[in-house]
């Protein structure tokens, strides 16, 4: 299981199409992936979920991982939010 | 005890309190959801005093108040502030004296007035607070009310859930929440459901994207809370593993340490979830008013088997 704090910069933060593309890499995966914010943790390969959180630009997310392709999902994952969701990494 | 963070501002508006004076503190911790009426305290009588609770000033709190000797009554008073209460609540809209302000002031304690009678404000405080201190977990799911069974629909992402709900708001069930529920377990073996604000009454339908279901079936089709009843898990079919053919055994699964009952589902495409879900539901309410199908079955096949041996 891998645990990783992220700050999204996305000037809306996680709104809709960032919170698209972020659940369009997690469901790439087999792993079970999660977001948590404030003690809130919702699955990663779900959009409502996602949304639910109301994360907003300089808000800092924990990503949770644990599956047999956690270090690649990690890398994309990662990939996605230091390009500010503007590429979607190829898988 | 746990300690639950609450913010002020919160408890202000649920509770349509008035603010005398406050600390600079945004938030109150508070451990319990019982409330103190400090009368006993006010006289002199500290042992077992409450002081992790509310407290609470009615009309006999405060007219003793006015009663007392002036030197003792601020005696009291200082000691009783000594205590890390959480913070004082004045009800009835009574005039604050001006001891009680300064004292308050002075040990950056919050201080707020209601316009309620003391039992209904204690009433209401109980119930809010009993909510807002309910452990509390999202899980990953759909909750529906089916034949008013709140059923809590699971599994992998991408198996069919919402669409399973989808089909049974047009069969006239309710959608609560889609794919993050906020649970809370509000008494010992009682688990409430509700949608994140957010995203309540909206559904993502893959290929269609976000809807809501609210205005496109109407009132009738959602509702904000439900308590749990089952627990349904929906999963590919396995031709490997062995799937319940009687229903006589029954498999729990626990969400904040309570038990409820979980039924496993395999999926295969052409597989009317809706109508299993519905059916699920009916046999739960069943099993729930004392009758159990599989247990009826068994019982007049052993009658019969018990008959055909004594001839």
């Amino acid at each position: 299981m891998i645990n990783t704090d992220f700050k999204i910069m996305h000037e809306d933060g996680l709104s809709a199409r960032p919170a698209a593309l972020f659940v369009q890499v997690a469901s790439k995966f087999d792993s079970r992936i999660w977001v948590e914010i404030d003690s809130k943790k919702v699955n990663a390969k779900s959009i409502m979920g996602i949304m639910s959180l109301g994360v907003g630009q300089d808000d800092e997310i924990t990503i949770i991982i644990e599956g047999d392709d956690e270090e690649n999902a990690l890398k994309a994952l990662t990939e996605l939010i230091d390009s500010n969701f503007s590429r979607v990494p190829e898988v | 005890m746990l300690l639950t963070t609450i913010p002020i501002e919160k408890i202000i508006k649920e509770m349509n309190l008035e603010i005398i004076t406050c600390s600079e503190s945004e938030t109150m911790d508070i451990s319990t959801s019982d409330v103190n009426r400090p009368g006993l305290q006010f006289a002199g009588f500290f042992d077992y005093f409450a002081s992790e609770r509310i407290q609470v000033l009615g009309k006999v709190e405060m007219t003793y108040l006015q009663s007392m000797d002036p030197s003792f009554r601020q005696q009291q008073l200082e000691r009783f502030f000594d205590y890390e209460f959480p913070c004082l609540i004045v009800s009835r809209n009574m005039d604050i004296p001006d001891y009680l302000l300064e004292l308050a002031k002075k040990n950056k304690r919050c201080l707020f007035r209601s316009a309620l009678s003391t039992s209904t404000l204690i009433e209401k405080l109980i119930n809010y607070l009993g909510s807002a201190l309910a452990p509390k977990i999202t899980r990953h799911g759909v909750l529906v009310d089916v034949y008013g069974a709140g059923v809590f629909l699971m599994g992998e992402s991408g198996i069919g859930k919402s669409e399973t709900a989808l089909e049974l708001v047009k069969r006239g069930h309710r959608l609560v929440a889609d794919d993050a529920v906020e649970i809370k377990k509000v008494a010992d073996s009682r688990l409430i459901g509700e949608s994140p604000e957010l995203i309540r009454h909206f559904m993502e339908i893959r290929g269609i994207g976000i809807i809501d279901i609210k205005s496109m079936y109407g009132v009738g089709a959602v509702i904000n809370n439900k308590p749990l009843d089952i627990v349904i898990y929906l999963e590919f079919w396995d031709n490997s593993k062995e799937y319940d053919r009687l229903g006589l055994t029954e498999e729990y699964t626990e969400i904040l340490g309570v038990r409820l009952p979980k039924i496993v589902i395999p999926v295969r495409p052409g597989r009317n979830l809706a109508i299993i879900v519905e059916v699920a539901a009916r046999n739960w309410r069943l099993k729930h008013l004392g009758y159990n199908a599989a247990q009826e079955l068994d019982n007049r096949l052993n009658a019969l088997i018990e008959k055909n041996r004594e001839q």
